[in-house]
């Protein structure tokens, strides 16, 4: 275990450094950030200053290993549009892309769960077929279009929930959120569902084809011999089997969702990470956009740990060692 | 001797593994449905030019006087607009039929390069092995590990905008996904006795790829092909709405959608509702094509 988790750690060190690499070569081939932030009208001096201020004038491989050393220190820069630390800029908005993603998660398994199961168990009934259908729909709705829609139906037709922004925030246990008052739940609801709904549908899938599979296995024929009920059967035997690989998918789309928010947060205006990187790809703000990408890839680092992790917590047969090669 | 006594016992009708494929796809309804649906759009994305009530980029054709008209009202001059008309006095019927154009040319482009360049990629990890795989491999695992759209998202920001970088940035993402699948199967297919074979027979290395493993390796490919098409359609779309796709100049499904999303608060849903439900149906239709060829070709379910 000792050894599989330093294995990984440093595993990740070398993925982190390759990603910084990469991403700071790509964003720095993005325009010449100068002309956009110096105005026009600034004299020759005024611009060498500002260039100077913002270390552009250093040759690329030293801005990157300026931008290491820094990094090293959690100093990713300071946002060129803010005139802030890029990284609290994205730890401001963070808790609000994790709170939608949270509530997404949360929601995709309420829906997705006893839909399955139902599928699962009862795969002729027309129910079940009703289900199956949807969830191909589910998942083939694009996003942004779903969202639209919801917007259209709840927000402008009925008139129910709020569509944009995040609503009241209130503090509780130091944590500052939106679903603590009625009015941020209010304001979650509908880019949360936006949101889960393509991962409730391969919640339905999964679940619908783990259940199918195992009710075949000999272990639930033995348990029905043995004279449990059924509510036993599904729920403790069957159940418990069907969790392995919906820890690895969901465990996968919380990353997926934290990247899918981009396209929520803009239409339900979110004050999230998501909008921010938007914002600075079309202000060419570089150090907010490296930061922004070295913070999503330490969060897939440390959900796929948390999701192996995990693995070994439910199935006993997976043991966390070094796989050769 | 042993060919005449075929001939002596013609079968009724051959089975050939295309009829047994076409007679297993036609088992279920709704792939059928799909396939049926999936060929309409074909054509109208086609014929666009000639089916199209107008040239919705002809902006001579176009007259402000009958912008954001509801569906089914009619024009100045007496032209029925089905589906309403967006912003600009533009009848989005023969919008959708060219947005459907740029979407699904977009899509299956970018598919075809992509799924050339995997196959290229993952047939020769599986066939050098060692270095080369190694590096090919870890390359789509770290690709693999991040959502499609942030990888597309970076790309475009980066490359800038038009339809060539978009079909780049497309490929760039999709790669991956066919070259693991390509170079699991490879993997399979090498250790064939036809392959031992083929060596034996000191045909060359390429003929062996190409002429011998490939072909074998197809079946898959088909599979994850529809699959990918289809997201890569959606991907465009996605980005295209958050303005970094394609250009206004050649308006996709994505672009018709956000440019209704202004006057979706006012009630004017059709902009954005009617090309909307063009990109839902392609999207499904191609899924559920997929998803019954990937039963009818996983070798797995064969009965």
């Amino acid at each position: 275990m000792t050894v599989f988790m330093v294995r990984r750690l440093m595993q990740s060190v070398v993925v982190l450094l390759v990603m910084s690499v990469i991403v700071f070569l790509g964003v720095f081939a993005i325009g010449n950030p100068v002309d956009i932030l110096i105005s026009p009208d600034a004299d020759q001096m005024e611009r060498e200053r500002a260039i100077k201020a913002l270390g552009l004038d250093l040759p690329i491989w030293e801005q990157y290993f300026v931008f290491l050393a820094n990094a090293a220190r959690g100093d990713l820069g300071r946002s060129f549009v803010f005139n802030e630390p890029a990284l609290r800029l994205i730890f401001e908005r963070m808790p609000a892309t994790l709170e939608l993603a949270g509530t997404a998660v949360v929601m995709s398994l309420v829906i997705g769960i006893p839909l399955g199961l139902y599928a699962g168990l009862r795969p002729q009934a027309a129910t079940s077929k009703g289900i199956m259908a949807g969830s191909i729909v589910g998942f083939s709705l694009p996003t942004f279009w779903q969202g639209l829609m919801l917007i259209m139906v709840f927000a402008v037709m009925l008139g129910w929930l709020p569509s944009t922004g995040r609503g009241q925030v209130a503090t509780f246990l130091g944590i500052k959120s939106s679903l603590f008052t009625s009015d941020g739940l209010a304001h979650v609801i509908l880019p949360a569902f936006n949101l889960a709904l393509g991962n409730a549908a391969l919640i339905i899938r999964l679940t619908r084809a783990g259940v199918r599979e195992s009710l075949l296995q000999d272990y639930v024929k033995f348990a029905r011999a043995k004279g449990l009920s059924n509510q036993r059967v599904v729920g403790v035997h069957v159940f418990k089997n069907i969790l392995i690989p919906l820890v690895t998918v969901i465990g996968l789309e919380i990353g997926g969702l934290i990247a899918f928010a981009v396209v929520t947060e803009s239409i339900f205006a979110w004050p999230g990470m998501g909008k921010l990187i938007i914002d600075s790809i079309n202000q060419l703000d570089r150090p907010v956009m490296v930061a922004y990408l070295m913070m999503i890839v330490l969060l897939f680092i440390a959900i796929n740990l948390v999701v192996d992790i995990l693995y070994s917590a439910i199935d006993p047969r997976v043991r966390l060692q070094d796989v050769k090669g | 001797m042993t060919a005449p006594l075929v001939t002596l016992v013609p079968p009724p009708k051959i089975e050939t593994p295309f009829r047994r494929l076409v007679s297993e796809f036609m088992e279920s309804p709704l792939a059928v449905v799909g396939l049926v649906v999936l060929t309409i759009i074909l054509l109208v994305a086609i014929f666009a030019p000639l089916i199209s009530p107008q040239n919705p980029y002809d902006l001579a054709k176009l007259d402000i006087l009958d912008s954001r008209l509801q569906p089914g009202s009619k024009s100045m001059d007496g032209m029925t607009f089905w589906l309403g008309t967006d912003g600009q006095g533009r009848d989005m019927l023969s919008g959708i039929f060219y947005g459907l154009r740029t979407s699904l040319a977009v899509g299956v482009f970018s598919g075809i390069c992509a799924m050339m360049v995997g196959m290229a990629a993952g047939l020769a990890a599986a066939y050098f092995g060692g270095r080369v795989e190694t590096l090919i491999m870890r390359l789509v695992d770290l690709q693999l590990s991040f959502p499609t759209i942030l990888i597309a998202l970076i790309l475009l920001a980066v490359l800038g905008q038009g339809i060539g970088k978009i079909i780049l940035a497309l490929v760039i993402v999709q790669w991956a996904y066919y070259a693991r699948t390509i170079r699991g199967t490879a993997l399979v297919e090498r250790r064939r006795e036809y392959v031992e074979a083929a060596v034996c027979l000191g045909l060359s290395k390429p003929r062996i790829i190409f002429g011998h493993i490939l072909p074998n390796c197809m079946p898959p490919m088909i599979v994850i092909g529809t699959v990918q098409v289809a997201s890569a359609i959606a991907l465009e779309a996605t980005l295209s709405f958050l303005g970094i796709g394609l250009p206004i100049t050649e308006p996709s499904l994505g672009l018709l959608i956000a440019n209704g999303f202004e006057y979706l608060l006012s009630g004017k849903y059709w902009i954005s509702f009617f090309p909307g439900i063009a990109l839902l149906v392609t999207i499904v239709s191609i899924n559920l094509v997929g998803d019954q060829l990937r039963d009818v070709l996983n070798p797995r379910l064969r009965k």
